[in-house]
């Protein structure tokens, strides 16, 4: 099989390859999301432990 | 002594750190049995003998959608146990779920409409298994609509987790829908007791793809737990030792 071949896909490759790109993206995302959740719940705690240090 | 473990799983900072521990090891094996699945799906494996190269959507449609009822489930059994059990951490799994499982439900409806299209000639028809996939997703969405409009974290646990539990009743018509109506959409292949009708080849890849969403799953559950903890326990004494370390 040859790469032309591998990305016609038979003839399917305008439905198979956004397929494949969607659920890519979707699982990208995911993972982009979860860490800058995580990120930005971190930063937050650290800002207000340290506003409750200069309190005291 | 048995209820030891359980009480330590309410525990926020020690599930804080474990979810933590535990990340890499389901986030690794995640990835390489993504990978492996879609070596096999799209290059090992040969061509069906009447969907050609077009049924290599199935590697990544099926595994969304059993992403998507899966994550329902996860969702809807902590969101029971936080009720039941009054868990806070059980409602935190809850509330990270909801984002997940929409955008895989929305990716499940995606592939399978680029896979109608071929196949049954249609993107879209008002078909039991697609139409209850949809009420799906505006489960996920109206879940975190519902949480994101109430202001008070523990009345929004409440709330959202009576909606997510007595949604579940869509979990079991989405997965028998194929069997109770004459449905467009093929029955099980996989899921099912007796043997799996399809060859090895094929089935390989697609497990591969099913255990590494699994796990995947799993990973990004618990990187968005530890986000969901730590904003709910803002004001608690260990979140200092956790932000200094």
């Amino acid at each position: 099989m040859s790469i032309g071949e591998f990305f016609a896909m038979g003839g399917y490759a305008r439905y198979v390859w956004p397929s494949y790109a969607l659920v890519a993206a979707a699982i990208i995302l995911n993972i982009v999301w979860a860490r800058r959740a995580l990120q930005r719940a971190r930063t937050e705690a650290r800002r207000r432990v340290a506003m409750k240090d200069s309190a005291t | 002594m048995a209820w030891v473990w359980f009480h330590r799983l309410g525990s926020p900072p020690y599930i804080y750190g474990l979810a933590a521990r535990l990340t890499p090891w389901f986030a690794w094996p995640a990835a390489l049995l993504i990978i492996g699945g879609l070596y096999g799906g799209l290059v090992a494996s040969s061509p069906d003998y009447q969907q050609g190269e077009g049924y290599r959507i199935m590697y990544v449609h099926a595994p969304s959608a059993w992403m998507s009822l899966m994550v329902y489930t996860t969702m809807a059994i902590s969101a029971a146990v936080g009720l039941i059990w009054r868990i806070k951490v059980a409602h935190a799994v809850a509330a990270s779920c909801a984002a997940l499982g929409a955008s895989f439900t929305f990716a499940a409806l995606a592939t399978g409409s680029l896979w109608g299209a071929p196949m049954w000639g249609t993107y879209w028809e008002w078909d039991p298994r697609l139409t209850f996939e949809l009420i799906l997703l505006f489960q996920f969405l109206g879940y975190m609509a519902l949480r994101s409009a109430i202001d008070d974290v523990q009345r929004a646990d409440r709330v959202s987790a009576v909606l997510a539990v007595v949604g579940v009743v869509n979990v079991p018509i989405i997965h028998y829908s194929v069997e109770w109506w004459n449905s467009l959409h093929q029955t099980a292949s996989v899921m099912k007791l007796a043997k799996p009708t399809m060859p090895l080849e094929m089935l390989i890849p697609l497990l591969m793809m099913f255990l590494g969403f699994t796990l995947l799953f799993v990973a990004l559950l618990l990187v968005r737990l530890r986000a969901e903890v730590l904003t709910r326990e803002r004001s608690a004494a260990w979140i200092r030792d956790v932000v200094n370390a």
